[in-house]
């Protein structure tokens, strides 16, 4: 290890004030949740169990919960729900209902039909068999999908974070986006363990006797109560606006740190997913958001970008970096992908995302008409050359350049491609270059500095105000550092930037961050 | 006590249970007794209304069940199943107490009640707080009926009560069952397929087939006055034994030969089986055994081969 790094103990130490508020957050999220699905999901598989018609239409139903991407149910929920604690739950909620209902059901419905007829034949009213036949023979499957529910919701409840609800979702996710390991194992480790704790409490409960399920039942309530109390709905917004920012912007010296470094800009914050951060800014839910300045829903959504008047977001030039043993094998590589080079200015850019973003085509069709436009487009050769893997990160523009070079490489070569598009976080593309699973892909010379080379302030200092002399730098310091090459930028700055909605901020006249601070300081 | 009148239940198109009529007089055993399938269980679970009749009245002690609370009805009368129903999550003594505690008995009475019956049944007390599953079959079945005696209700509802048992076990609760005395105050419907068990245990007998009833009467009457083919063929199987258990020594009372008895000897009454004395001849030294008519004081000495002979003399002339 490196002497400039921490150990992972010493980075919970650090961060222990947090990291104890945040699984509280977790433990807290987990069990309202829970508590919820349990009240909803316990009387309809009741219902369902003895009245079995509905049971195909109700299982069927809580099974297509069950079955939406989490991120894209959190997406749904936003216009209806906002942001924060309300649609995190909701959505835990709805992952937690399939299994509590189900058990119900196969749990009811596996009573022995002898021992049902029993209790009718002895006098027993409904009520009475449910409570004291049924459910207490039923109580060790439902227990099994109460912890089949807690554990997913567990799991589940790292991603609402992505939508400012907090928990330990906030260090792995941040710790994804700023290629911090120790970040990362903060959130996963204590995530990991509660799943297991909890799965080992329920399965304790599930095997003690059925005398003690009796009692069981009525403190189960209880201790779901207080565990689910342990999250504190967000206290109603203090101060004027409310600002949503990446995990990774919040963790990065161009991002949260340098604006209160630099501007000293005190604003109320919330952590939310990039997916959903600028939908959430245009309902309204947010005012000011941690941008890219060449994004398509920068269009989309109405937003303006406010003018980094302290220079704290060195340039993000794009271009594409190539491992070098790649460089070798694939000899005419480097001039194909500079055919690119230089093409491409921000409001090109800008406008190919808003296709993309908004008007939802294709990253192929935008980047086959882009290269038509520019008579750059060939018919593929078919060649068989070998195979180029492109990957790309996980949002639009990227799709769109590691199409673009697919179209070049098919054109201009004989190689073949293999696009691996979609690889999450900086971190996750970076590693599949540095582990030679993937050939180049498009990266931005401030990310670099920033987050591969981890540069020291006084560094940056010198080096910030100059797109040339970062991306000399960084071409540099890969070239030893890791065996990469840097090749020539495609031309726009995707640099980070605060937006706002346009309306607001030509209401409250704020046109640069300067502005921002001073309304936000304003009584 | 019990009156069925034209009682019908139809399964969809399935006719269960169709147009029967029946009476139970207080005290009275009497089995419906069939084949799978022929309805006998059905017109049970009727009485207690666990099944809803699809036509017709069932009158107990003058009123009519369906005019009363269903739960109310149930706890008025005792229910033992084939597979006891005992609740595997209760005690043997919380079972027992299911509907005392419906009834909201105090705990003193439970308690008592409950050691009286377990005494009765021959339960062992330290069974008292174990689970179901611990106890051997014929040990469940007692602690079913006692769950069923337990709020000393006037009728009660068997369904093939030994139907699960071994057949040594099940000859002996049966035995146990003909001695206990709560049952003998007890107007008593029982449901099974097994002839012997019909005749060694009713007072009467409905003999069902296809919702139907075939023929109601007395062992003998089914036996001897057969209605038809139908009563005759499901009887035809160890007919001998169960003429045994059908006769009584009070019907050959007369055919018998008068030899006085030395007053030593041990009496038994009049009212038992053929069956019955053959099995105290057997099991004794003497090879003969008293018995006594009270309606008339006579006693009489009986040897196998005697009881024998009038038996086959008997046979004879009933069934012509």
């Amino acid at each position: 290890m490196n002497e400039g790094q921490q150990t992972l103990l010493d980075f919970m130490r650090q961060e222990s004030g947090k990291l104890a508020s945040q699984t509280l957050t977790h433990i807290g999220l987990t069990f309202i949740s829970l508590l919820i699905a349990i009240a909803i999901g316990l009387p309809l598989g009741i219902l369902i169990a003895h009245k079995r018609k509905l049971s195909g239409g109700v299982l069927g139903i809580a099974g297509v919960f069950q079955t939406i991407p989490s991120i894209a149910l959190l997406g749904f929920l936003i216009p209806v729900l906002g942001i924060g604690a309300k649609p995190a739950i909701f959505a835990l909620l709805l992952y937690a209902l399939l299994p509590i209902i189900r058990n119900t059901y196969t749990g009811i419905t596996g009573v022995d039909a002898t021992i049902k007829e029993a209790a009718r034949g002895m006098g027993m009213s409904y009520s009475q068999i449910l409570f004291k036949v049924e459910l207490p023979l039923a109580m060790p499957v439902i227990l099994a999908g109460i912890r089949t529910a807690t554990v997913i919701n567990v799991g589940v409840a790292t991603l609402a974070s992505l939508i400012a609800a907090g928990g330990l979702g906030e260090f792995i996710f941040g710790g994804i986006s700023l290629n911090n390991t120790n970040m990362i194992l903060a959130g996963a480790i204590p995530a990991a363990l509660l799943a297991i704790v909890f799965d080992f409490l329920l399965s304790k409960v599930q095997n003690i006797n059925f005398k003690k399920v009796r009692t069981g039942i009525k403190v189960m309530p209880v201790v779901l109560l207080v565990l689910a109390c342990f999250y504190f709905i967000p206290s109603a917004y203090a101060g004027k606006l409310i600002a949503g920012f990446t995990p990774e912007f919040m963790g990065r010296r161009d991002g949260d740190l340098g604006l209160r470094d630099k501007y000293r800009l005190k604003i109320h914050t919330v952590v939310i997913s990039d997916a959903v951060m600028y939908k959430a800014a245009y309902e309204k839910h947010l005012d000011v958001i941690s941008g890219y300045s060449t994004d398509g829903r920068l269009r989309a959504f109405g937003l303006v970008v406010l003018q980094d008047d302290k220079n704290i977001f060195p340039p993000y030039y794009a271009a594409p970096i190539v491992s070098a043993e790649a460089l070798k094998k694939f000899p005419q590589l480097e001039s194909t992908l500079d055919i690119l080079a230089g093409k491409i200015d921000d409001s090109t850019m800008t406008s190919l995302n808003y296709k993309v973003d908004y008007l939802h085509q294709s990253p192929q069709k935008v980047a086959m008409d882009f290269l038509v436009a520019k008579g750059l487009y060939k018919e593929p050769r078919n060649g068989n050359g070998g195979t180029v893997r492109i990957g790309s990160k996980i949002f639009g523009e990227q799709y769109i350049l590691a199409e673009m070079y697919a179209m070049l490489i098919k054109g201009y070569t004989d190689y073949d491609v293999s696009t691996k598009t979609g690889l999450g976080g900086t971190q996750i593309c970076f590693g599949a270059l540095k582990n030679n699973q993937i050939d180049v892909y498009p990266e931005y010379t401030g990310t670099g500095l920033l987050v591969m080379l981890q540069v020291k302030p006084q560094m940056l200092d010198s080096l910030v105000l100059d797109k040339d002399k970062v991306y000399n730098y960084v071409r540099q310091e890969f070239k030893t550092k890791y065996d990469i090459q840097w090749l020539k930028p495609i031309g726009f700055n995707n640099t980070y930037a605060l937006m706002m909605r346009r309306s607001e901020a030509k209401n409250l006249n704020i046109k640069t961050i300067s502005d921002l601070k001073r309304y936000l300081e304003k009584k | 006590m019990i009156e069925v009148e034209n009682l019908s239940k139809h399964f969809g198109k399935v006719r269960a249970v169709d147009g029967i009529s029946f009476e139970v007089k207080e005290g009275e055993n009497l089995i419906l007794l069939g084949t799978s399938g022929c309805g006998k269980t059905t017109t049970l679970k009727m009485i207690n209304r666990l099944i809803e009749p699809t036509k017709g009245k069932i009158i107990v002690n003058g009123k009519n069940v369906t005019e009363q609370q269903p739960e109310e009805l149930r706890r008025s009368m005792g229910y033992v199943l084939q597979n006891t129903g005992l609740f595997p999550h209760y005690t043997v003594a919380e079972n027992i107490a299911i509907v005392p505690q419906l009834l909201k008995w105090d705990k003193k009475r439970i308690a008592d009640r409950t050691i009286e019956l377990m005494d009765k049944l021959h339960l062992d007390h330290k069974y008292l707080n174990v689970f179901p599953e611990q106890l051997s079959g014929g040990q469940q079945q007692r602690v079913g009926l006692a769950r069923a005696l337990m709020a000393d209700p006037p009728v009660l509802l068997m369904d093939e009560p030994f139907g699960a048992l071994d057949p040594v076990t099940r000859f002996n609760i049966r035995k146990e069952f003909i001695e206990l005395d709560e049952l003998k105050r007890k107007t008593i419907i029982m449901v099974t397929h097994d002839v012997q068990e019909a005749f060694e245990l009713g007072d009467r007998i409905c003999l069902m087939d296809n919702g139907k009833i075939m023929q109601a009467g007395t062992p003998a009457e089914l036996l001897f006055k057969p209605s038809g083919s139908f009563v005759r063929g499901f009887l035809k199987e160890q007919r001998l034994q169960l003429e045994f258990k059908a006769v009584k020594l009070n019907d050959i009372w007369d055919l018998l030969p008068s030899i006085k008895t030395r007053s030593s000897k041990e009496a038994i009454h009049c009212n038992c089986t053929v069956w019955e004395t053959l099995e105290i001849i057997t099991s004794g030294k003497e090879n003969a055994v008293a018995a006594t008519n009270p309606v008339n004081g006579e006693t009489k000495t009986i040897t196998f081969t005697q009881l024998m002979s009038t038996f086959y003399q008997y046979q004879n002339s009933e069934a012509v």
